[in-house]
C-alpha cells in the first residue's frame, strides 16, 4: 500500500487491523486508538480519498490502497490550512481526537466547501471530543471553509 | 508588566499535536517489550473458587501468567486511599483493601483476576481467553441507599452495612429550627447518576525494571506523575522512591480519571521485574468503562426552607454516596469535603446541614470526575432554588438576587464565612447574574418563550448561579480534615546563560495548555519572548515534586509557584545587575527585560545578567553563580470561582427530545492569563455538564451488570448535540495569591447541569412536571409528559 505518498510492502497477520499496522508496524502513531469499535473516530484516516475509521479495516483489505494519515497533511513542515484553522481557533486541547477530527473536516470540505454549522456538526458527529465541547472545532472548520 | 498576560496567545503545543507528533503513552515502545492483558471478572459479586492458568501458560508466545496469589505472596496489598474521613461518632473510616488481582472474591464487573504477559498483544489476548476461572456468584448490590440497609449483600467482610463512614457538616439544631419555623419548604429527591469519564485516550502503562541500574521506569497516563510515584514507591510496591521514574508524556484527556494510581499500572511495573523485560498494557475501551473510576452516584433527599418574604432560611440534605466496590485514592473526600462544604452556594442561607453516608456497592470504583463533588452540590442547590422560586411564584432571577451574598472583594470587605466550614475569598454573584441577564436579553427571551408556548412549542429557560471551590488546597487545612498528602505545587525556573528560560512544572498538562500559559507568565514577567521560554512537565526525574493537575489548580497553585521562582530570579538578577551598574539593588527598577537605575538611562538587560550569572568573572562577592530557582507554593485558601448560566431549551412535544438552543455564561475566575484557553475550558466543561443533564449515565441491572458499557450505548455528547456557547466574564481577582487567579476547568461542568434541567422543567411547566431524573433522555421526558397529561 501507499502511505502518505510512499509505497510500502509488509507481511501482516490476517487479523491485523489497519490502525495496528499503521501504528505498530509503520510507526505512524499520529493515528490514535480510542475505542477499537468504530465509535470514537480517533483512528480516522483517508483511504483512496475517503475517510474511514482505521480500526474498522483489516490491513490486508488495504492492499494496493492509497492511505493518507495525519502525518501526511502538513507539507514541508507547514500546516495544512485546516490544521492552521484548528490552531487559530483553539480547536484542540489534549490533541488525542485531533488527527481524526482534522481528517473528517478535510473530507467534509472536499465534499461541501461551504458547509452550514449544522452540516459541520453532522459531518464530525462520528468523532468524539471530550475537551472542547466542539465549539471551537466548529469555528475552526468554518474558518477553513471561509479561507478555502 | 509585559503585554502577554491577558492575551489570547495561540498555543505552542498545537503544532506537534496537529501534525500527529504528540507522544502519548501507547506511542512509546521499548526493546524486548512484552504485552499484558488483564483477565477480568464478568460477575459483579462472586467468590473466586479457582483460577486455572495452566492452559494459558502453555501457549506459544506466552511469557508468564500471574494470579492474585502470586501478588499476595509477594506481600503486595494494592492501591490505597489518600483521605481518611471518620464516622460521626469518631470511629475510624472502614478501609477495605484493594488487591491488584483479586484473591478470594471479585466485587465488580471488571475486577482483575489474572495478568497474562505475552510476546505480542494478540497472543496475550488469546491466552487471557484461555485462563479458566471458576466463580460462585453472589447477590450483588448497586443502589447506594439500599447498600446501607440491613440485609443487603455484604461486599467486604469488615464493612458492616457496606458503610465506609457517615459524616455531617453544618449546624443541625439551627437547621431543624429553620425548618420548624419555615413558611414554605421545597423538597427534592433525586439520583445524581453515575457517570463514566471516557477520556478519549484509554489508560496505558509501559513498565520497565532495569536490572543493571536497579531502577524502574513507568510511562503512564497520569495527571500527576509525582503522586503516582509516591503511591507506587511508598505504599504499593515498596520501591525506593529514587529508583522509580514516572513519566506522564502527552495525555489524551483526564477529567479526573487519570489522577488515581490504579492497580493495573502497578501490576505492569511489578510484572516487568518478575519477567525481566518491559511490559506494556493499554486498556481497550471496554476496560475503560469497567475500570476507569466513575463519578457522582449520589442518592439525595434535599430540602430548602423559606420565610414568608421569600428569604431562604435553611437547607438540609441527606445523601447516600456510592464509592464503588473499593476505595479509590480520593473517593472519600469527594462526597464530603468537596461536596458538603459547597452547600452554602451563592446565598445567605443562615442554617445548613449536610449528612452523607458513604457506601461500597458492586460497581466500578467512584472518585473525582470533572468538578468532583461540586457539581453534586451545585445541582442540589440550584435545583432547589429554581423549584422554590417556581413554587412561591417568584422569577428565578429575582429570587436569586434577593438571596445572594452581597459582593465582597476579600480586601476591603472580608472573605465570606459560610455555614459549612469554607471561607469564600471574593465574589460578586449579582454581578455575573446581572450581566448574563443582559447578554441573554432575558426579558425578550421570556416573551419569546411565552410566544412559543402559545404557538404550541415547548421552550424553557433555566438558570444556575454557582460558587465552587478549587485550587486544591492549603495543605495544613486539608491535613486537618483527613487528607494524607500535601496539596501544594512546585515549579523551577532555570534561566540559561543566554537568557533563555526553562520552566519545570509540577502541574501536568493534558489539554490545559500549560506550555503556553506558563510560558506567557514567565515571558511577560522577564520581558522576553514566548519563543525564549519552554515548559517541561510530566517526568519525575526532571520536575520538582508537585501534586499535578486536578481540581482546577494548575494556574492558582502551580502558576503561583512559578511566580515565586520568578521573584527569586528577579531578586538575584537585581543584585547581579547592581554589581554591574555599581549601585545598590534598591536603586534599580526592572522593566521590559532590563534593570535600570531609577531616574537614569543606565541599564543592563536580562540576557546580560543571565550570562554574568553563569560566567561570573566580574561578580558580586558571596553571590552563588547560576540563575535557577525552585519554589513550592502552598495556597492560603481555596479559590472560589463563580458564575451565572442561562440555558434555553426546546423540547419536542412528540418525542420528548431536548435540544439546547442557546447557552449563555458569565464566569468569574479572577484574573485571566489566556482568555482563549479559559474559554476553551469553559466550552469543554459545559459539554460535560450538559452531557450529564441530557445524555450520560451508567445503567446497572440488579445483578451488577453495566448495561451500557460501550460508546455505542453510553451516550457521550456529539458535535450535533451541542450549541454554540455565548460566554462572557467578570473579573473579581483572588485576594490571596500573587497572580489574583482562580480556576476555570470545572466551572462549566459545575454550573451547567442544573441550568439545563431547570430549563427543561420550565419548558414542561404547563404539564405540571416538577422534577425529572437525569439524564433527561427522550423516553424519560416523553413519559413524564404523558403521565402529567
Amino acid at each position: 500500500m501507499s502511505v502518505n505518498g510512499t509505497g510500502y510492502e509488509h507481511d501482516v497477520e490476517p487479523r491485523t487491523l489497519l490502525v495496528q499496522h499503521l501504528r505498530d508496524n509503520m510507526g505512524l502513531t499520529g493515528t490514535h486508538v480510542g475505542c477499537d469499535t468504530s465509535s470514537c473516530g480517533a483512528c480516522t484516516i483517508i483511504a483512496n480519498g475517503e475517510t474511514v475509521k482505521s480500526c474498522t479495516l483489516l490491513a490486508v483489505q488495504c492492499e494496493g490502497a492509497e492511505i493518507k494519515t495525519i502525518e501526511g497533511m502538513a507539507t514541508n513542515g507547514k500546516l495544512h490550512p485546516i490544521q492552521e484553522s484548528f490552531r487559530e481557533h483553539h480547536g484542540l486541547q489534549c490533541g488525542f481526537c485531533t488527527p481524526g477530527m482534522v481528517l473528517s473536516s478535510w473530507q467534509l470540505l472536499e465534499r461541501n466547501p461551504k458547509p452550514s454549522e449544522t452540516e459541520i456538526r453532522h459531518a464530525i458527529e462520528g468523532n468524539f471530543c471530550r475537551c472542547t465541547g466542539y465549539h471551537n472545532i466548529v469555528k475552526a472548520v468554518q474558518d477553513a471553509a471561509n479561507k478555502g | 508588566m509585559g503585554d502577554l498576560i491577558g492575551k489570547s496567545v495561540k498555543r505552542v503545543e498545537d503544532y506537534r499535536l496537529l501534525k500527529g507528533e504528540g507522544k502519548y503513552t501507547d506511542d512509546f515502545n521499548m526493546a524486548n517489550q512484552t504485552f499484558a492483558v488483564y483477565v477480568r471478572s464478568p460477575h459483579a459479586h462472586a467468590k473466586l473458587v479457582n483460577v486455572d492458568i495452566s492452559a494459558a501458560k502453555a501457549m506459544d508466545g506466552v511469557v508468564n501468567v500471574f494470579t492474585g496469589k502470586d501478588i499476595k505472596d509477594a506481600g503486595i496489598v494494592g492501591s490505597i486511599c489518600g483521605w481518611q474521613v471518620d464516622f460521626k461518632n469518631g470511629d475510624t473510616m472502614k478501609e477495605p483493601g484493594h488487591p491488584i488481582l483479586a484473591v478470594d472474591k471479585v466485587r465488580h464487573v471488571g475486577d482483575a483476576v489474572a495478568l497474562v504477559i505475552a510476546e505480542d498483544k494478540g497472543t496475550a489476548r488469546d491466552a487471557a481467553g484461555a485462563v479458566e476461572v471458576t466463580y460462585e456468584v453472589l447477590d450483588a448490590i448497586v443502589d447506594p441507599k439500599a447498600a446501607a440497609q440491613d440485609g443487603a449483600p455484604q461486599i467486604h467482610d469488615d464493612v458492616p452495612n457496606n458503610t465506609i463512614f457517615d459524616w455531617e457538616l453544618g449546624n443541625k439544631d439551627e437547621t431543624d429550627k429553620a425548618f420548624k419555623n419555615a413558611h414554605h419548604i421545597t423538597e427534592l429527591s433525586y439520583h445524581n447518576q453515575k457517570l463514566i469519564p471516557n477520556a478519549i485516550e484509554p489508560r496505558a502503562a509501559l513498565g520497565h525494571y532495569d536490572i543493571s541500574d536497579d531502577k524502574y521506569t513507568l510511562y503512564t497516563t497520569s495527571q500527576n506523575p509525582h503522586l503516582a510515584r509516591l503511591i507506587i514507591a511508598a505504599f504499593v510496591l515498596s520501591i525506593p522512591e529514587h529508583k522509580l521514574r514516572v513519566v506522564a508524556p502527552d495525555v489524551g484527556g483526564g477529567f479526573g480519571s487519570k489522577i488515581f494510581t490504579y492497580n493495573d499500572e502497578c501490576g505492569v511495573l511489578w510484572a516487568s521485574k518478575q519477567i525481566g523485560r518491559p511490559v506494556k498494557w493499554t486498556a481497550d475501551r471496554t476496560e475503560a468503562f469497567f475500570t476507569d473510576c466513575h463519578g457522582r452516584d449520589h442518592v439525595t433527599d434535599a430540602k430548602l426552607a423559606l420565610d414568608a418574604d421569600g428569604n431562604i432560611t435553611g437547607l438540609r440534605t441527606k445523601t447516600y454516596a456510592s464509592l464503588g466496590a473499593y476505595l479509590s485514592n480520593f473517593s472519600t473526600c469527594v462526597p464530603t469535603y468537596l461536596h458538603g462544604t459547597l452547600m452554602q452556594g451563592a446565598y445567605i442561607t443562615p442554617a445548613v446541614h449536610v449528612d452523607v453516608t458513604a457506601v461500597v456497592t458492586n460497581t466500578v470504583p467512584v472518585d473525582a470526575l470533572r468538578g468532583a463533588g461540586r457539581p453534586e452540590a451545585t445541582y442540589c442547590i440550584e435545583r432547589l432554588i429554581e423549584t422554590a422560586a417556581r413554587e412561591i411564584g417568584m422569577d428565578p432571577a429575582e429570587f436569586r438576587l434577593k438571596n445572594f451574598i452581597p459582593p465582597f472583594d476579600g480586601v476591603k470587605q472580608p472573605g465570606y464565612q459560610t455555614q459549612v466550614a469554607l471561607q469564600y475569598d471574593s465574589g460578586n454573584y449579582e454581578g455575573t447574574l446581572k450581566k448574563v441577564l443582559k447578554n441573554a436579553k432575558y426579558e425578550k427571551l421570556k416573551k419569546e418563550r411565552d410566544a412559543a408556548r402559545a404557538d404550541g412549542k415547548l421552550m424553557g429557560i433555566g438558570f444556575s448561579t454557582y460558587v465552587e471551590a478549587c485550587g486544591l488546597a492549603p495543605s495544613a487545612l486539608v491535613g486537618s480534615l483527613g487528607c494524607r498528602i500535601g496539596l501544594y505545587d512546585a515549579a523551577s525556573i532555570r534561566v540559561h546563560p543566554t537568557g533563555k528560560v526553562t520552566i519545570f512544572a509540577g502541574a501536568h498538562s493534558h489539554g490545559q495548555g500549560h506550555d503556553t500559559t506558563f510560558a506567557q507568565i514567565v515571558a511577560d514577567e522577564f520581558g522576553i519572548g514566548m519563543d525564549d521560554v519552554n515548559v517541561v512537565h510530566g517526568d519525575t526525574d526532571s520536575v520538582p515534586f508537585g501534586y499535578g493537575t486536578y481540581g482546577s489548580r494548575s494556574i492558582s497553585v502551580c502558576g503561583n509557584a512559578i511566580m515565586k521562582s520568578v521573584d527569586k530570579v528577579k531578586e538575584k538578577g537585581a543584585r547581579i545587575a547592581a554589581h554591574k551598574l555599581e549601585c545598590s539593588p534598591e536603586d534599580l527598577e526592572f522593566e521590559n527585560g532590563s534593570w535600570t537605575v531609577k531616574g537614569t538611562e543606565k541599564s543592563v538587560g536580562f540576557g546580560d545578567v543571565s550570562l554574568t550569572a553563569y560566567v561570573p568573572h566580574d561578580y558580586p562577592e558571596n553571590e552563588e553563580p547560576g540563575l535557577d530557582f525552585t519554589s513550592f507554593y502552598d495556597p492560603a485558601n481555596f479559590v472560589f470561582p463563580f458564575g451565572a448560566h442561562i440555558c434555553v431549551v426546546e423540547v419536542d412535544k412528540d418525542t420528548g427530545e431536548v435540544k439546547v438552543v442557546k447557552y449563555f455564561t458569565v464566569d468569574d475566575a479572577g484574573n485571566v492569563i489566556n482568555p482563549m484557553i479559559v474559554e476553551g475550558q469553559i466550552h469543554g466543561g459545559l459539554a460535560h455538564g450538559i452531557g450529564q443533564a441530557l445524555y450520560e449515565g451508567a445503567v446497572y441491572d440488579d445483578s451488577g451488570q453495566l448495561l451500557n458499557g460501550s460508546m455505542l450505548e453510553y451516550c457521550i455528547p456529539r458535535a450535533d448535540n451541542m450549541p454554540l456557547f455565548e460566554t462572557d466574564s467578570t473579573v473579581t481577582p483572588c485576594p490571596h495569591n500573587p497572580l489574583g487567579v482562580k480556576g476555570i476547568a470545572e466551572a462549566g461542568t459545575i454550573g451547567s447541569t442544573p441550568a439545563v434541567v431547570n430549563a427543561v422543567i420550565d419548558a414542561l411547566s404547563d404539564y405540571g412536571v416538577k422534577d425529572l431524573q437525569m439524564p433527561l433522555a427522550p423516553q424519560r421526558v416523553w413519559a413524564a409528559m404523558q403521565q402529567a397529561k
